[in-house]
């Protein structure tokens, strides 16, 4: 095993990371298990799961930047706010 | 007769994944890594947690004012880089003869300025505006005017915006073209029999079939100049004082200059979230427009 502690990783960024990726292989089981077809919500385009969740996490992102330009650095409030965005999304977008 | 699928074809793409994320997702992921740490060299790292995030989207402190001094004077430069070029791309465009042997002179003539290398158009601009050696700078002070670029940031503004213009107007221009050339010629018939005049040609038949080209100039032109660097850094390095001090040359200073690999780090998340974010809205926009036509014309 090499040695890559040059690369200074945290924990805290690769649990960030197991996330991001037990996500993407969470929607690709569910495409090859439980295929879908597109949909047009509230914002009146043809969206997929996957447009979907795009469309969470880069909202989330800028929740979390907003939160923490406008309010402050207790992000956890941020997070639920981006759980629900999250739901209300694949909801109705 | 129904064709089967063969699964194992996947493992041909796995070269592809492999390169891929070598060369960006294990970089992007460094650079989140960074984000959120602190180093003082000697590749040592300290945990700082949402601080250079805090930091940053705070305009009351140093990394927080810089960013958004830089994040404004990107909009600003990409705006009004949009405003002309894409005027000027359509009504070049539309100038541009159809038929006959200028045609193929007016292509090479127009995409003379996209084959030069960034560096390169910096330099010929660099030179050609200077005040004392440049011919451009010392006409036009001839003329009357106070042009210099290295100590009037409205000059060096000027100077930048007119060498984009230079470089990119034949990127629209061409674009538009090519949307032009689509059109057959029925449609012109069509309006010349119903005697309609020169602008409404323009509106009700051009301008649409150009949108689809438009949209991807607009596209173009928009990431370009929202991530410009290299021109601003050989023609004025970010000055005079930060005038020029785009989002990219604030981003390099801070990280090569400064080596705040941390703070470079949340600034360089911010505006790739920034790019992806508009990427996104300018991709529906532009694949959906297409859909509804179908929809209708079907």
């Amino acid at each position: 095993m090499p040695d890559l502690a040059w690369m200074a990783w945290t924990w805290q960024t690769g649990l960030f990371f197991v996330g991001i990726a037990s996500l993407l292989l969470v929607m690709t089981m569910l495409a090859l298990y439980r295929p879908e077809t597109e949909r047009v919500g509230i914002l009146r385009i043809p969206t997929t799961r996957g447009d979907r969740l795009f469309i969470s996490l880069l909202g989330a992102a800028f929740i979390h930047l907003a939160w923490l330009g406008f309010i402050g650095p207790d992000l956890w409030w941020a997070s639920g706010l981006s759980l629900l965005y999250a739901a209300f999304v694949f909801r109705y977008v | 007769m129904t064709k089967t699928v063969y699964n194992g074809a996947w493992f041909f793409v796995l070269p592809v994944f492999a390169i891929v994320a070598f060369s960006a997702v294990l970089p992007l992921m460094t650079v989140v890594n960074y984000s959120v740490q602190d180093t003082f060299g000697n590749n040592q790292f300290f945990w700082n947690g949402i601080g250079w995030f805090q930091e940053l989207l705070d305009p009351s402190t140093e990394l927080g004012g810089r960013f958004f001094e830089a994040l404004w004077r990107s909009l600003l430069f990409s705006a009004i880089i949009l405003m002309i070029e894409v005027p000027l791309g359509i009504a070049v465009a539309l100038a541009m003869p159809r038929e006959g042997w200028t045609v193929a002179l007016c292509l090479v003539l127009m995409a003379l300025p996209l084959l030069i290398p960034w560096n390169v158009v910096g330099t010929i601009w660099q030179v050609f505006a200077r005040s004392d050696i440049g011919l451009l700078g010392w006409t036009v002070n001839h003329l009357g005017i106070d042009y210099n670029y290295t100590n009037d940031s409205i000059d060096a503004w000027v100077t930048l915006i007119v060498m984009d213009v230079w470089h990119w107007t034949s990127l629209v221009a061409l674009l538009c073209y090519a949307g032009l050339k689509s059109i057959p010629d029925a449609y012109y018939q069509a309006a010349r029999i119903d005697g309609a005049s020169r602008w409404a040609v323009f509106r009700t038949i051009q301008l649409p079939k150009m949108r689809r080209v438009l949209l991807i100039a607009v596209l173009l032109r928009f990431m370009d100049s929202f991530m410009i660097y290299t021109e601003p850094f050989v023609i004025t390095g970010g000055g005079p004082g930060n005038a020029t001090t785009f989002l990219s040359i604030d981003l390099v200073k801070l990280a090569l200059g400064q080596f705040d690999l941390g703070k470079a780090a949340a600034m360089s998340l911010v505006y790739n979230l920034i790019i992806l974010a508009i990427c996104w809205v300018f991709y529906t926009v532009m694949t959906n427009v297409d859909a509804e036509r179908e929809r209708v014309e079907a």
